[in-house]
């Protein structure tokens, strides 16, 4: 009845667990308790679980990826505690057993459930605005597309409690993967999240594709798009054509496991080599899904705290088009060590080396924007100068990797491990820190306290170097990766460290999380009354803060890049004598959350093996897709009326005092 | 305090570089014992080089427009907001990198075929053959023609090349013994081939490098590069060995154990290394006889193949391009 489901699942005898799932569950049981206390249900429904705004569903996938980072760097504390204290030789605190899953589930929690999301979040909230759309093109997709990618949440969080996570390493290299290895439930947790989630970015990709090419504003040529955008539009490329490969890779794993083919499996035909090429040719570009919106936000924020136009507009987007193409022809860099032959090792090897180039001409732009600007030291500019100092050195080491005859001795060593967090950590999250910080305003109405997000950079930024340099040398020292406990004395100085800057970066996290408390407390101080509190070159800051749910009373008209700041040159009250007209918009559908839960169902019965319920969900998703279909009322025009007093009232709110400039705020902190 | 925690970042950096090279002596990277490993050195040297050119330019001139250009009120730098273009940045910026990058790639290219795993080391002597066997979760070596074999222990005979042929009876491995270099991946079914030389006698260890489940973390083995004479030695002492690695042998040693501590076996059934290959093999389990298997060592044919598998047909065929090989290529 309930497959491979016994009480035997719940890991009771495993404290660590046991204590951390009683903390999700009395934590999980008061934030239920205090909404029904405050009779909040149906506000949490209609305005926020079943909308599809894109404002909103962009701040959703930030609260889950903050949420989820917590989860992700408790992984990693464990894992640097573990090895600092089973480094002479000692057992630590946790077994094979529990250590495999964690260093599994910190990189796929980390890449898939909480770099990805800040990633996806931020082009939610922003692109739309930046093009002078009211939403995306498929609303309803794009809430189905956040509840997809839920639903892959909720199952890594279930593996905690019931049964385990996988024990292969993030991208579960079969043969060790597959069902003679790997017989528990933890690599099919590992199938059905990335699975599920996995549609869900898929969707996410064709959706802003088509709103950037359909929905620009009329004049927004595609060489008027502001960078964020374009690099939103590249990173939306890559999906589409990346993840049907992770897709199809998984699909084909989830066929050995369950249904006995030998696609990968060391025997009968079967070819792990395949797999190790196929993930990757969905892993590398995956980097770039990540990396290149960051680019975007730098780029966005050096511009407008340098007060200055950005340096090299036309070279910065060819540059991002080349490391698009480009990011597909060199996945083979990821597994040198296979045994290839020099002809293709080589190749593979310069391929990358070349996408350095563009990536280095982005680094000088954004150095010349700065040149000759007016650079205020907002704390968006200073995870910006973080990111400019580390993810060079981070590029350097990712070109050295890149020599085969080097990566022979550095592959899966330390140095390696040290190299992508470098990129990742100094690229992707000091990058979403800053996007966050910058476009807060704009979503909420209210800014972050820069106090504590300058403490957080610090911490973050000390604890980043101290964490991570002496893993470069603990590569050079001969230690591998994913190593449960090491006996080696010369070593055990260098981890020590490395647990420091862990320490240190979770000093960082702690000041997001005061970060945010102390500004929803101080809202009112911190309110952005001006719509454009930073002094923004584009779209999103012509319009009030938070912005009105249909973005724009009339849609922009553009004649330039970085039109919002030539409109100000010009003296921008062109537009306000127009007449409203009505605005049609999309309707709020519980369908995303409904279709989700069904999957949620079908997911967690094929990891237990409960075949009746998997129907019970497949029919589910299918039916109450089909329901959907046939629902005609789905979006609706907003009256005139309702538009002027929307607008009234945002009039209104600009005579309010607020804070007007990130100055004052650091006295009011 | 801002600024000063800025300039101390700036001043850590040739700290944390000179931190690295204090460590040299225990960074067994920088301490190769062999040539392959001191090729491969100096190419990571002489790569970091080549970049530092761009990379330290272009930090210090972030810290530099940072502090320069930083908004004050009595700031006297130049501001020129509409300036945003300028044709002659845009030739150095793309161009100096294109030019490291081409630099790079023309050592890229060289040092990858000259530091190909399989290909015979020039001037390293006549290579002694040994079979490496990636287990769960340890290492069986067998020296096919001294008819010995180890397990977690490895020796070679100093300057003298030693031709690894590397698979798994398990799941993927890396081969890896840092101080001599290249590791290369073991994985069922296939065949790798690495050439390492040890030039300096000593013992040194050997790691799995890519992590293969829960007995990974002790999957090493030591590896003892010695004298002619002490490797004759080391090659009568395993000889010693009542212990037989035959199919029982081999059956009971399969078993997944961890932290296996290094066991000599003083016979090994012939041909075990084919054995273990080829039931992961399509159609060679059964279509290869003994005859075949000659003709195989008579046709005199260099084995370099694709990274695939091979069939039976395929086994008769001509042209085996690329590498990872098939079980009978070499050995006997």
């Amino acid at each position: 009845m309930l497959g491979k489901l016994t009480l035997e699942a719940i890991p009771y005898h495993e404290p660590i667990i046991v204590i951390v799932l009683a903390a999700v569950i009395l934590g999980g049981a008061a934030l239920a308790g205090l909404i029904t206390y405050m009779r909040k249900w149906t506000y949490l429904w209609t305005e926020w679980l079943t909308s599809v705004d894109h404002k909103k569903i962009g701040m959703m996938y930030i609260i889950v990826a903050l949420v989820m980072l917590l989860r992700g760097f408790s992984d990693a504390i464990m894992m640097r505690s573990q090895q600092m204290l089973a480094s002479t030789g000692g057992e630590g605190y946790l077994p094979p057993e529990h250590y495999d899953q964690i260093f599994t589930a910190h990189g796929v929690i980390m890449i898939f459930f909480v770099a990805m999301p800040f990633v996806i979040g931020l082009i939610n909230v922003v692109v739309p605005l930046q093009i002078g759309a009211r939403d995306v093109a498929f609303p309803f997709l794009n809430s189905l597309s956040f509840w997809l990618f839920v639903v892959g949440v909720i199952l890594v969080n279930i593996s905690l409690g019931l049964g385990e996570f996988a024990k292969t390493g993030w991208l579960a290299y079969p043969p060790l993967s597959g069902a003679n290895y790997s017989p528990g439930v933890g690599v099919d947790y590992w199938i059905w999240s990335l699975q599920i989630s996995g549609v869900g970015t898929l969707l996410t990709g064709v959706n802003f594709v088509a709103t950037i090419l359909k929905m620009r504003a009329p004049g927004m040529s595609l060489m008027k798009m502001p960078v964020f955008t374009w690099t939103a539009l590249c990173a939306n490329v890559l999906i589409i054509a990346a993840f049907p490969i992770l897709t199809a890779t998984i699909a084909m794993l989830t066929l050995d496991r369950y249904l006995d083919f030998h696609f990968f499996t060391n025997d009968l035909g079967g070819n792990m080599m395949m797999y190790v090429n196929l993930i990757w040719a969905w892993g590398h570009p995956e980097v770039y899904i990540l990396v290149l919106p960051v680019f975007g936000v730098f780029s966005e924020v050096i511009a407008t705290f340098s007060k200055k136009k950005l340096f090299g507009y036309t070279s910065l987007v060819w540059a991002t088009i080349v490391i698009t193409i480009l990011s597909f022809v060199v996945w083979l860099h990821h597994f040198f060590t296979m045994g290839a032959g020099a002809d293709v090792n080589a190749f593979f090897g310069i391929a990358t080396m070349i996408i350095s180039i563009p990536t280095g001409v982005k680094i000088f732009n954004w150095l010349f924007t700065m040149y000759r600007g007016r650079i205020e030291m907002t704390s968006p500019v200073l995870w910006t100068l973080g990111f400019m100092v580390t993810f060079t050195i981070g590029g350097m080491t990712g070109v050295l990797l890149a020599v085969p005859g080097a990566n022979y001795v550095l592959h899966n060593s330390l140095f390696l491990i040290a190299h992508f967090h470098n990129v990742i950590i100094g690229g992707v999250v000091f990058g979403a820190m800053a996007g966050i910080t910058y476009w807060f305003p704009k979503a909420t109405g209210f800014m972050l306290c820069e106090k504590w997000g300058k403490r957080s950079f610090w911490f973050w930024i000390v604890g980043f170097y101290l964490a991570f340099m002496p893993l470069y040398i603990l590569g050079f020292m001969g230690m591998t990766r994913r190593l449960q406990h090491v006996d080696n004395p010369l070593w055990v100085p260098y981890l020590v460290v490395a647990f420091i800057g862990a320490v240190l970066i979770l000093i960082g996290i702690v000041c997001t999380v005061i970060q945010i408390v102390v500004s929803i407390k101080n809202r009112d101080q911190l309110q952005d009354t001006t719509g454009d509190i930073w002094g923004g070159r584009t779209l999103e800051w012509s319009t009030t803060s938070p912005a009105p749910f249909y973005n724009f009373a009339h849609e922009p008209q553009v004649k330039e890049l970085d039109e919002f700041w030539e409109m100000k040159e010009r003296g921008h009250e062109e537009a306000a004598k127009k007449p409203y007209a009505p605005i049609h918009m999309p309707r709020n559908a519980a369908a995303g959350v409904i279709i989700s839960g069904f999957s949620l169902i079908f997911g967690f019965a094929l990891i237990w093996h409960i075949w009746w319920l998997a129907i019970v969900g497949l029919v589910g998703m299918i039916a109450s897709f089909i329901v959907r279909s046939f629902n005609y009322d789905t979006d609706y025009y907003v009256s005139v009326e309702e538009v002027e007093r929307v607008e009234r009232e945002g009039r209104e709110r600009r005579s309010l005092p607020g804070a007007r400039t990130p100055t004052d705020t650091v006295v009011q902190g | 305090m801002r600024k000063s925690l800025m300039r101390g970042a700036l001043r850590g950096l040739p700290i944390l570089a000179g931190l690295l090279m204090l460590s040299g002596c225990d960074a067994v990277l920088f301490d190769p014992k062999g040539p392959i490993g001191e090729s491969e050195k100096s190419l990571i040297l002489t790569a970091t080089y080549l970049m530092l050119v761009v990379v330290i330019p272009v930090i210090f001139m972030t810290l530099w427009f940072a502090w320069r250009y930083r908004d004050t009120k009595q700031s006297k730098a130049t501001y020129t907001p509409n300036w945003a273009h300028s044709t002659k940045i845009e030739a150095v910026v793309w161009g100096i990198p294109c030019l490291i990058i081409l630099a790079l790639g023309i050592l890229t290219w060289k040092s990858t075929h000259e530091l190909d795993p399989r290909a015979e080391i020039v001037d390293g002597g006549e290579p002694i053959e040994v079979q490496v066997i990636a287990m769960d979760w340890k290492w069986l070596f067998i020296y096919p023609e001294q008819g010995i074999a180890t397990v977690n222990e490895l020796a070679m005979p100093v300057d003298r090349q030693v031709r690894f042929h590397i698979t798994s009876e398990t799941v993927m491995n890396s081969f890896f013994i840092p101080r001599l270099g290249s590791q290369i991946y073991a994985m069922a079914g296939m065949e790798n081939r690495l050439h390492l030389i040890g030039s300096e006698v000593g013992t040194y260890d050997g790691i799995s490098a890519s992590y293969s489940g829960a007995g990974f973390a002790d999957m090493h083995f030591k590896t003892h590069v010695m004298s002619e004479g002490d490797f004759d030695a080391w090659i009568e002492k395993a000889r010693g060995s009542s212990k037989v690695l035959d199919d029982a042998g081999y059956t009971a040693l399969n078993e997944p154990s961890e932290n296996v501590a290094p066991t000599f076996y003083g016979q090994v059934k012939p041909h075990l290394y084919q054995q273990i290959m080829a039931p992961y093999m399509d159609g060679m389990e059964l279509g290869m006889s003994d005859k075949q298997m000659g003709d195989m060592k008579m046709s005199g044919k260099k084995m370099d193949h694709s990274a695939h598998k091979m069939s039976g047909d395929e086994m008769s065929g001509d042209d085996m391009s690329g590498h990872a090989e098939p079980a009978m290529a070499t050995e006997e």
